[in-house]
């Protein structure tokens, strides 16, 4: 019999424990460092893609809890890297697969998790931990996989910080002008997406995915990417034939510049806002967000398209929405959300301006609205 | 947008009788669609031949037709109810391929009638595998290199074309049938043909074979604004080579990124809309190389299938429900997720769980046959789990399968196996690999050679391996510590093999679990994860620290399922639970449904007012009588299964409701019942048990042949035959006998030529209801579910019913049963023998129940919860005509087995054909058991010597039937001796031509022969199997043979006129008034 084969419970687990700020403490074990994190608990109820949810930094400040009962078991790769790091403050899930096993992996995931000292909880009843968000809320907590026994729970609970009122971008921005390259994945069998150079399309980076400049890419623009404190001016230098505002963490209420520079750029040349950059949208254009009570985190989340009343299942990871109520005239809701009728979608045909508030790029999730990109591509060309 | 105006009266195919590749979740398809269109306020006219279904139960439908799913059949209903249009989608491949029939000949046009769920094109697009492929290469999706081979003469380039190992695939088959995968040339030429035989249109698709990449199923929906969504993800554990309904599988998949499943989804949406799926459900089939990620689409299936039902219970997305809908016009955002009962169908599932179903075979029913797995598939029935890991699931699933063993231990004759012959165990697929898996990791060999052998993913044979580890660790560190105990549940280790592993017993381990707070909480089914909340109560078992058990408001009453579909215990033991579930209604108790099969009625979510999907193993139904505080339990619904809970539930303090453990185990044991009938002076064939070979010779000598015999310790006729010379005792007892004491064999007087009965009766302690006497048309020695029978009886006299009655009457009160019994009887010369007393529900119940309109199966449920039949006003059945049941046979999936019947049941499902006369009855159930009576043409006729003396008779009536008689030697020379015409012609052993030659060239039309006593006569074996191959009409006794005989005269008059069991009953009524 090989060693190591024993299930990890049987193998005296190291104890682990998730404080929440209203005083429940959840117990399971714990794996990889031995570290504390901090930061707002929220779930994913994705089946697939874990590696791309930890990587993407909408997550920064977030510990993320996944609902499928596996995790880890096709390891992590390149390819799936949303971004260069791991941002969630912590990882929770019912199991953890240490090897993995898939023609891609390069790598495990805990080994990962360790090396960028993110602390992993398994063996959660992550479900119960679920039902408990869902009725109270996103909560800050602290995930504490360490064996020092005497720390204190409320305190860390306590001193846990939420996103609300925390403009995040800074930290997970780039600070440089950089150009983007590289195309979408392309599956064995199938040829490579030409990737020409059309439009120039700047992404103003809140924390955008890689997934998001792939998709532009491969849908034949000239991608370059910007920091958020970019002043108008050095983007217009760029000559762009249009701006993309990425998705990012944090609360959008809180993000400076930004919704200023759109404003400023609002009819200007096409703009298309994702995710946070949709929230932003809606601040540029006079319109309030606020917070949902528990986010919406997942790749199952029907979106109707008010105008022809297609419906797409979408990918979503956003803990704001903006309020239908508070946009102007001159925008309106295009898209909806089926299960509880928050905004998707908006648009401002004078102001040349879009959002999306779910994720076309997808990655993890359904390509229901992969279309999104090429649209806007062409709405650069056409200078539409 | 509102559902289409133009369906106003629909008729929904059902798939008929149960066969292997279409079995009962074409009930729980249909029985879901066609609620959901009467809530549409649409009239509904169901056609289903099989009467062991729910679907069929006459208030579940406006007019429902028990009677042949054919097209001129279903071409007479459709004029008969003038419906407007036609759903063949939930009726499986039987329902599609009538649909096509009937488009293609014209019918629907003519009569105005659309087709609802699927286009003819869609249906040609997606079953015609050639078509199909064109399709996807224009849509850009890879498919395997294939040609399609209509004719011997195309086979040759076919195979140049695509090379080998090939795979070949005749299209338009169920299951499979006649696929087979080819190595080398040599066997190429010799399985094309048979291939091309198989296939009703003669067509075989010639296919590169990928056996050893994996195998990915996804379940999609779409509606007509062209929204798609996957319901769910299906991982096959057994590789591509196969068949999905032979592999263990689990949702969702488990081995693959976002990016590769997302390819897959796409691909599936495509296969969507390339084929033609306007609306409704499908399944869509997909290898993918292991090694490189390379893909392909193998099949779908434009329809709900095995696999929908799976997806259905596995995610609680209730697929044929939403078909239907769909059908009628709505799109998937305007109908809401019953489940969640806020948000809308328009979403994709997620699961918190992992689900493992494995497939429950019966190849111990057909000794010598080879029981490798491949493309045609050769399960009869399947179990799912729900567990909050993947080897939690499976060990449940493991538990739900009643294979008799103890988890994941190897069972004796894999134990027995060396290093070399486990390695072929584990190469070659077969029903056992799942634990030659864990003995080979037992002995110590690595994850990659053992999944190098079996081609499951490593990642699965670790976490067997884990289980396998930790069965050593259990065993070591015992269940002294709490921490291993929990960590041991939570893995899903049963007590039993918790005792096992720890020298104690399942009840010492459920005591040391309660003492240290170890106890079984409920998780709901809910599709989204948790992310909403659920109104449904569908539940699970596992040990987290969170309950979702609902408030109850009135007693509950558990009742239990009957678990896998196995040949014995059929889908007929659900269609019984579910009724008595509206028993329980009745009776004012909340109904609590315990089954394990994903492919029932009694499994769909609503069926019950709760579901627990949990295993029907003494520990995890203790567990849930125990959570629900429940008034008692119902073992009597069942079949076998429950029944043998009764004991360990009772000794646990448990209620149960209706007939009482003492009393079954009074039915049950041998030797207190032959007490009881001793003690009413009843008959029963002399008997032995004996525990020698020695012993046996001396019984049987004075028993005198031929004798019956069978190991006490089986059930289901297990093991169970005829002998008739000692000579036969000797090699008997060598291959079916492990003598042992405690486990003595029956040895029986075999009563030959006696008629067999089966009687169904209703006590409530005091007074009996007779629900009917079924007269089997094959002689007792043909299992009673293997025969033929009818109600009212039509041969028997008077008084031997009346005494008939009288026993049925005498054995339920003295026996003390509350609930139902069925009784199994032989009359020889006039004399009634007892054959055997089942305490509970059988086969035979939802038969009698539409032959005589009256849901027994509902009011046993009653009468278990205390009330008396005369409160319930019930009487004894009175048949509304004259209905026959007939059962179908598996044997065209077991190539080279005799299909001789005997003792032993084989058969899978059964059909009911009702008239008012024998022949049409007779008719219209061979019909629709696919048994194609012959109008005119020859009879081969050869019998036993024990039938010679009634074959004369048989002989004349055939031929004023106008059919030319053929025989053989002894059979020819009796009828010639009595002045009939025959031609005779060689058995196989006689030289050439023979009778196998005549066939083959079609110059027989009809074959009645009955086999010799002694076993496996050769030449009876090559005629039986001559007339499989050949699809020739097969009649197996001379009883059956005159039964087909008046079958045949009456389709003389065209096809018996179908009529509703509505009307039937209508017509009852009608007669009973006026006769007052
Ligand atoms: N090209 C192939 N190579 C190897 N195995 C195959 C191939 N095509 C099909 N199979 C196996 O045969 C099984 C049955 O094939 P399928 O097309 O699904 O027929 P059915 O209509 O009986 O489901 C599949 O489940 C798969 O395991
Ligand atoms: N003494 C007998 N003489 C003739 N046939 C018998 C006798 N005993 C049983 N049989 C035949 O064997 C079949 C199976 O026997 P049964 O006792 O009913 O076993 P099971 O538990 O499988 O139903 C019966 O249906 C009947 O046809
Ligand atoms: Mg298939
Ligand atoms: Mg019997």
């Amino acid at each position: 019999m090989e060693n190591g084969l024993l299930p990890p419970l049987l193998a005296q687990p190291r104890p682990a424990r998730l404080a929440l700020a209203d005083g429940s403490v959840w117990a399971g074990f714990a794996a990889g460092p031995a570290a504390v994190g901090e930061g707002e608990v929220v779930f994913n109820t994705s089946m697939f893609g874990y590696q791309e949810m930890l990587s993407d930094p909408s997550y920064a400040g977030q510990i993320l809890v996944l609902t499928a009962a596996h995790v880890g078991n096709v390891g992590v790769n390149l390819d799936d890297e949303e971004s260069g790091r791991i941002w969630a403050r912590g990882l929770i899930v019912p199991d953890l697969s240490l090897v993995p096993s898939n023609w891609r992996s390069a790598g495990g995931l805990l080994d990962l998790l360790a090396r960028e000292g993110v602390p992993v909880g398994w063996g959660f009843d992550t479900r119960a931990l679920v039902l408990h968000l869902r009725s109270s809320g996103a909560l800050p907590g602290a995930l504490v996989c360490d064996p020092a026994a005497d720390v204190d729970l409320a305190a860390l609970a306590a001193a846990a910080r939420g996103t609300d009122g925390c403009d995040l971008t800074g930290e997970v921005a780039r600070r440089r002008i950089e150009p983007w390259e590289s195309p979408p994945w392309c599956p064995p069998g199938s040829a490579p997406r030409a990737t020409g150079h059309g439009p120039r399309i700047l992404v103003i980076d809140c924390g955008t995915k890689h997934s998001i400049l792939r998709q532009l890419r491969g849908a034949g623009a000239d991608v370059v990417v910007v920091p958020p404190t970019a002043p108008v001016a050095e983007l217009l230098a760029l000559a762009p034939a249009g701006v993309v505002v990425s998705n990012g963490p944090g609360d959008p209420a809180a993000v400076g510049v930004v919704p200023e520079t759109m404003r400023e750029l609002l009819g200007k040349l096409p703009l298309l806002g994702i995710c946070l950059g949709h929230q932003l949208l809606g601040l540029a254009l006079g319109g309030r967000t606020y917070k949902l009570r528990f986010g919406h985190h997942g790749a199952n989340h029907p979106v109707r398209d008010e105008a022809t009343g297609a419906v797409w299942i979408t990918s979503q990871n956003h803990n704001y929405a903006v309020d239908a109520a508070s946009l102007p005239g001159r925008a309106r809701v295009s898209m909806t959300n089926l299960t509880d009728g928050s905004v998707e979608g908006l648009v401002a045909e004078d102001q040349r301006a879009e959002g999306i508030q779910f994720h076309p790029e997808a990655s993890p999730g359904p390509h229901d609205a992969a279309g999104v990109f090429a649209r806007f591509v062409q709405r650069c060309r056409g200078g539409a | 947008m509102p559902r289409r105006a133009d369906a106003a009266n629909v008729c929904v195919l059902g798939a008929g009788p149960i066969r292997i590749g279409q079995a009962c979740e074409f009930d729980y398809s249909g029985t879901q669609g066609v609620q959901a269109l009467r809530e549409e306020g649409l009239r509904v006219v169901l056609v289903n031949s099989n009467p062991a279904t729910i679907m069929t139960d006459p208030e579940r439908a406006d007019a429902t037709y028990v009677e042949p799913v054919t097209a001129a059949v279903v071409a007479e209903i459709l004029a008969k109810e003038r419906c407007d249009s036609l759903l063949p989608t939930l009726g499986g491949q039987t329902a599609l391929n009538v649909a096509v029939e009937l488009a293609d000949s014209g019918v629907l046009e003519r009569l105005g009638v659309r087709l609802l769920g699927a286009g003819v094109e869609a249906i040609r697009t997606a079953e015609d595998r050639e078509r199909f492929r064109e399709a996807m290469r224009r849509a850009g999706l890879p498919v395997l290199p294939s040609v399609t081979v209509s004719s011997l003469a195309r086979a040759d380039e076919a195979a140049e074309v695509v090379g080998f190992p090939a795979i070949l695939r005749p299209s338009f088959t169920l299951g499979g049938t006649g696929a087979a995968m080819v190595y080398n040339r040599e066997e190429y030429g010799r399985a094309i043909r048979s291939a091309l035989a198989a296939s009703p249109v003669g067509e075989v698709l010639v296919e590169r074979s990928v056996e050893g990449w994996k195998e990915f199923e996804l379940e999609v929906m779409r509606d007509w604004a062209d929204t798609v969504v996957v319901v769910c993800s299906i991982e096959n554990l057994d590789a591509m080579g196969v068949h999905t309904g032979d592999s263990i599988t689990v949702a969702p998949a488990l081995t693959l990124t976002d990016k590769e499943y997302q390819l897959l989804r796409d691909g599936a949406a495509t296969c969507l809309r390339t084929v033609g799926v306007e609306t409704g459900g499908a399944n869509v089939q997909f290898a993918v190389n292991p090694e490189t990620g390379e893909w392909a689409v193998i099949e779908m299936n434009p329809r709900v299938s095995r696999s929908s039902a799976l997806a259905s219970k596995a995610t609680g997305f209730p697929i044929a429900r939403i078909a239907a809908k769909l059908a009628l016009g709505y799109r998937l955002d305007e109908i809401t997720n019953a489940i969640t009962g806020s948000t809308p169908a328009s979403f994709e599932p997620a699961l918190d769980y992992v689900v493992v179903k494995i497939p429950r075979f019966a190849f111990e029913k057909f000794p010598g046959v080879d029981d490798t797995l491949g493309t045609s598939m050769k399960a009869v029935g399947e179990v799912m789990a729900i567990g909050a890991t993947f080897e939690e699931a499976l060990q449940k699933a493991v538990r739900s399968l009643e294979a008799g063993g103890v988890g994941l231990l190897a069972p004796p004759a894999v134990a027995a196996l060396d290093d070399e012959a486990l390695a072929a165990r584990l190469r070659i697929p077969n029903r056992d690999r799942l634990w030659v898996a864990a003995e080979a990791l037992r002995r110590g060999w690595t994850i990659e050679r053992v999944s190098a052998l079996s081609r499951w993913d490593p990642w699965f044979v670790r976490r067997i391996a884990g289980l396998v580890a930790a069965e050593a660790a259990i065993a070591a560190r015992g269940l002294g510590d709490a921490g291993t105990l929990a960590a041991a549940k939570r893995l899903g280790f049963g007590d039993r093999c918790l005792g096992s592993l720890t020298a104690a017993d399942a009840g010492q381990v459920r005591e040391r679990r309660a003492r240290v707070g170890i106890t079984r909480r409920y998780r709901k089914v809910d599709t989204c994860a948790g992310e909403f909340a659920a109104a449904t109560p569908y539940l699970y078992g596992g040990f987290g620290t969170l309950d979702e058990t609902p408030r109850r408001q009135r007693p509950a009453v558990v009742i239990l399922g009957s678990g896998p579909i196995r040949i014995g215990q059929g889908i007929e033991f659900d269609a019984c639970c579910v009724q008595a579930i509206a028993g329980l209604r009745a009776a004012g108790r909340e109904a609590v449904m315990v089954n394990c099969n994903p492919e029932t009625v009694s499994t769909d979510w609503d069926a019950a007012d709760r579901l627990y999907f949990e295993p029907l193993s003494l520990e995890e139904v203790l567990d849930v009588v125990a959570h629900e505080e429940a008034e008692g339990v119902l073992v009597q619904f069942g079949g076998q299964t429950p029944l043998k809970l009764a004991r360990g539930l009772a000794a646990a303090g448990v209620p149960i409701l209706g007939t009482s453990p003492d009393a079954i185990d009074l039915a049950e044991d041998r030797r207190r019942f032959a007490a009881v009938l001793d003690r009413l002076g009843l008959r029963q064939p002399p008997n032995a048990a004996v525990t020698s070979l020695a012993d046996a010779r001396a019984a049987a000598g004075t028993l005198g042949y031929p004798v019956l015999i069978r190991p006490s310790y089986v059930l289901g006729g297990r093991g169970m035959e005829v002998i008739y010379r000692e000579g036969e005792l000797a090699a008997y007892w060598e291959r079916e006998v492990v003598a042992a004491p405690e486990h003595p064999v029956l040895i029986d007087r075999f009563l030959e030529r006696a008629i067999e009965i089966d009687v169904d009766a209703l006590a409530d302690g005091r007074d009996v209801a007779i629900c009917g006497v079924l007269e089997h048309i094959e002689e007792a020695g043909i299992h009673s579910g293997d025969s033929s029978c009818v109600v009212p009886s039509v041969s028997l006299p008077l008084e031997t019913t009346a005494e008939v009655r009288r026993i049925a009457r005498l054995l339920a009160r003295e026996l003390g049963v509350v609930g139902l019994l069925n009784l199994q009887l032989a009359v020889r010369d006039g004399a009634v023998y007892v054959l055997e007393a089942n305490p509970r529900a059988s086969r035979t119940v939802p038969f009698i129940s539409k032959a005589t309109g009256v849901p027994w199966a509902a009011l046993a449920a009653q009468v278990a919860c205390g009330a008396r039949l005369a409160e319930l006003g019930v009487a004894d059945g009175v048949p509304l005509g004259v209905a026959v049941k007939m059962p179908v046979f598996p044997f065209d999936r077991f190539p080279g087995v005799d299909p001789v019947l005997g003792p032993e049941m084989r058969s899978t499902g059964e059909v009911m054909g009702m008239a008012e006369s024998f022949g049409e009855s007779y008719a219209k159930a061979a019909l629709g058991a696919g048994l194609a009576l012959p109008l005119s043409g020859a009879v081969f006729l050869s019998v036993a010597d024990a039938d010679k003396p009634r074959v004369t008779a048989l002989a004349a009536r055939l031929g004023e039937l106008g059919f030319r008689l053929i025989a053989t030697q002894g059979t020819a020379a009796v009828i010639e001796r009595d002045g009939i015409a025959t031609r005779r012609v060689n058995k196989v052993s006689e030289g050439r031509p023979n009778v196998v030659d005549l066939m083959v060239n079609g110059e027989i039309q009809l074959v009645v022969n009955t086999a010799t006593g002694s076993r496996a006569h050769k030449d009876g074996a090559a005629i039986r199997r001559g007339a499989l191959e050949h699809r020739i009409p097969y009649v197996a006794t001379v009883a059956g043979a005159f039964a087909a005989a008046e079958a045949i005269a009456a389709l003389r008059g065209g096809i018996p006129e179908p009529r509703s069991l509505q009307a039937w009953r209508a017509a009852a009524r009608r007669g009973a008034g006026s006769r007052r």
